[in-house]
């Protein structure tokens, strides 16, 4: 006779393992959010404004002059060409603005044209000022450039949430149909496996990978870009594992009933697809009308991530992130149940 | 003998020109449909009372039903497993085996008539007997990025009791792989390690739902010595094949299953004694040959004559005097054979002439 093991750990065992094996699947869970925060984090890098470039053409009486006052001014960058040059230069965008030197300068350029019209301000500005103008009101500046307001400290909150998310998802509902694909859930259905130790196995393997896939993308996110976690870590660890509760109970429903990985996969895009474009994840959900709010607070997703910005960068304390709790517990509870009920073994 | 093709919608091969065994009135070959031979096929040894307990049948059904939309899958069938016996239900695919063998395993819910297994029903024994019952079940892939051993342990964990996970590996041979990853096997490994599974809760009984199906003939052997080392240790067998061959080498008694039904019953032996002749001559003439059944009956020693697939088939007692006689009657009529094969009866020529049709049907 032989020593027994526990039948959940065993179970737990296997998940953790066959998701441990599989390339492809580490590459999502762990390199993907990394590159993917990585790739915006230096697309969006704060940079000191660029310089308006303006051309300056040679033939006009004054145009030396007229160059080295501009430049004089750090914001612009002034160049005396032939006209003909340019024109070509201002056509094709290497030069924001063409400012014609004379008794009344005049200033050719694409009013549609952000950098143009940028342009076009700072040369107004620096020619009334060479002709004697004084400010009249004083305005003082205030700049903003700690780590908590640029759009890595946005993106990386949302990037953690959005890998909860797809994880979550992913590892149940995978998972649980390739089994029923293979007709392994029917062959364990001959054997005295406990279902209920099945459904936990998968959500506790889900919880392990919790532990590595979360500090993985946090780290990363303060080592590369100094993104800080201003609450308290446990605030953040109890997020983290809710929810992913709520989503492994959401790909649990969503894998209830589904035969085949293309069926589940199909199933999985139209639940998470809406949720990457309205829950916060790239850019505010505010840029949405208001009418939309309801619905997108509603949404685990966004629930998630608001309350993972809470927390790092507002340093929210875990009672204050009780509104989002309370959203996805109800998410995760309500799917749990509904799946438990549709759950198809065969 | 002309042939003649068979009206559209019957199920038999494309030609065919008689076939005695499905008249009654043709007496020669007739099985008897239900051959009750319960008594007489009782394995030699006392059934196994290897656990305390009820001595009775290891499985019976009475009046077994599955209705699929539109198919009557299992239509009323009756059976007996006794203890420590090996019993097979022998069919072409589609029969209806893997249903009867599923509801019996309390994987599917029959629409009619009642089940019991060691004694007990699904309804009120599910967790007792699930620990008692070692499966194989058709098309299930094991988990392909766990090792052999992980697998192992993984069903050993399922159970109460049973047997050390090592000792499973070297019954089922596959110390070796103990380490390698289930997608890495060989189809006969596979399903070495599928009866493993079945077998570490060392099962009362194990159920194995064609065990054998698209492996190779030596894999296909391992596996059976596999299954004859736990009849060994007084385990009773229940398995579903259409490969006559393993109805014939492994079971004590088979049950011949066709469209839902059991058509006949019995020991191996008795249900080919039942065709009244132990040889099978197959030979094929030209198209359009003119070789009335009548001449053929006439030969002697031949006890009956079938045709399907465009051969004919004579169930023989003396080749000796049957196939002479046979060259003489197409010499003296000019035909020209261009195949002649004979055989040892086999449960597949059983099941030709009970239906016309082969058991496999490629």
């Amino acid at each position: 006779m032989s020593e027994r093991r526990s039948p959940l750990g065993q179970l737990t065992l296997w998940r953790f393992r066959e998701f441990v094996r599989e390339p492809e699947a580490l590459f999502w869970v762990f390199a993907f959010p990394v590159l993917l925060a990585l790739a915006l984090g230096i697309a969006f890098r704060n940079r000191s404004l660029p310089v308006a470039r303006v051309a300056v053409p040679a033939e006009a009486p004054g145009a030396a002059q007229l160059a080295a006052t501009l430049d004089g001014d750090p914001r612009i960058e002034a160049t005396v060409l032939d006209s003909a040059t340019a024109a070509t230069r201002l056509r094709t965008g290497r030069v924001a603005l063409v400012v014609h030197a004379g008794d009344a300068p005049v200033l050719e350029y694409d009013s549609t044209r952000s950098e143009s019209d940028v342009a076009q301000l700072l040369v107004r500005d620096a020619l009334q000022r060479a002709a004697g103008r004084a400010d009249v009101a004083t305005i003082r500046d205030r700049r903003l450039t700690e780590p908590g307001a640029r759009y890595i400290d946005f993106l990386i909150p949302g990037l953690i949430g959005l890998n909860i998310m797809g994880t979550g998802m992913w590892g149940v509902g995978f998972g649980i149909v390739n089994s029923r694909q293979r007709k392994l859930l029917k062959r364990f259905l001959a054997s005295p496996m406990r279902k209920r130790h099945f459904l936990l196995a998968n959500i506790m393997a889900r919880m392990a990978f919790l532990v590595l896939e979360v500090p993985v993308v946090v780290l990363f996110g303060r080592l590369a870009f100094g993104v800080p976690v201003r609450g308290s870590w446990l605030a953040l660890a109890l997020l983290a594992v809710v929810g992913a509760t709520t989503f492994a109970g959401i790909g649990l429903l969503v894998a209830s009933r589904a035969r085949t990985i293309e069926g589940v996969s199909g199933l999985m895009n139209l639940v998470m697809v809406p949720m990457w474009i309205f829950s916060g994840v790239f850019f505010a959900w505010s840029n949405f009308p208001d009418s939309f709010e309801p619905v997108i607070r509603a949404l685990p997703l966004t629930a998630l991530n608001d309350a993972l910005r809470a927390v790092m960068l507002e340093g929210a304390s875990l009672a204050g992130t009780a509104q989002w709790l309370a959203v996805l517990l109800a998410w995760g509870l309500a799917s749990f149940f509904v799946a438990l009920r549709l759950f198809r073994w065969e | 003998m002309t042939f003649r093709k068979r009206p559209a919608g019957g199920n038999g091969p494309g030609w065919t020109a008689f076939r005695p065994g499905l008249f009654p009135e043709a007496p020669l070959v007739e099985i008897p449909r239900h051959v009750r031979t319960m008594e007489s096929a009782r394995p030699a040894r006392a059934p196994s009372a290897r656990r305390s307990g009820v001595n009775g049948p290891a499985v019976e059904c009475r009046g077994l039903v599955k209705r699929y939309p539109g198919v009557l899958a299992v239509d009323g069938i009756d059976l007996e497993v006794v203890r420590g016996e090996c019993f097979g239900m022998l069919g072409p695919n589609g029969a209806g085996k893997t249903t009867t063998i599923e509801m019996i395993q309390g994987l599917l819910r029959p629409d009619g008539g009642e089940v019991r297994v060691l004694g007990m029903t699904w309804d009120r024994h599910e967790t007792d007997l699930r620990q008692r019952l070692g499966s194989t079940l058709q098309e299930t892939r094991l988990p392909e990025k766990l090792s052999v051993e992980e697998v192992l342990t993984l069903f050993r964990s399922f159970y109460r009791r049973g047997v050390d996970v090592e000792g499973v590996l070297q019954a089922v041979q596959l110390g070796e792989k103990r380490k390698a990853w289930v997608g890495k096997l060989s189809g006969g490994q596979r399903q070495r390690l599928a009866v493993a599974c079945a077998l570490v809760c060392e099962p009362d009984i194990l159920f194995l739902d064609e065990p054998t199906t698209g492996l190779d003939p030596q894999s296909r052997r391992q596996l059976w010595g596999v299954i004859t080392e736990f009849r060994g240790r007084g385990g009773t067998v229940m398995l579903t094949t259409h490969y006559m061959e393993e109805a014939q080498r492994l079971c004590d008694r088979v049950a011949i299953v066709d469209r839902g039904r059991i058509i006949a019953q019995g020991t191996p032996a008795e249900l080919i004694a039942a065709l009244g002749a132990e040889h099978v001559v197959e030979f094929v003439a030209p198209e359009g040959t003119d070789l009335p059944q009548e001449a053929l009956q006439a030969l002697p020693g031949v006890r009956a004559v079938a045709g399907a697939d465009g051969r004919i088939r004579l169930t023989v007692e003396h080749l000796h005097l049957a196939v002479p006689a046979l060259m003489r009657t197409l010499e003296s009529r000019n035909i020209a054979l261009m195949e002649l094969i004979t055989h040892h009866a086999t449960l597949e020529d059983v099941f030709i002439s009970l239906t016309g049709r082969h058991l496999r049907d490629e």
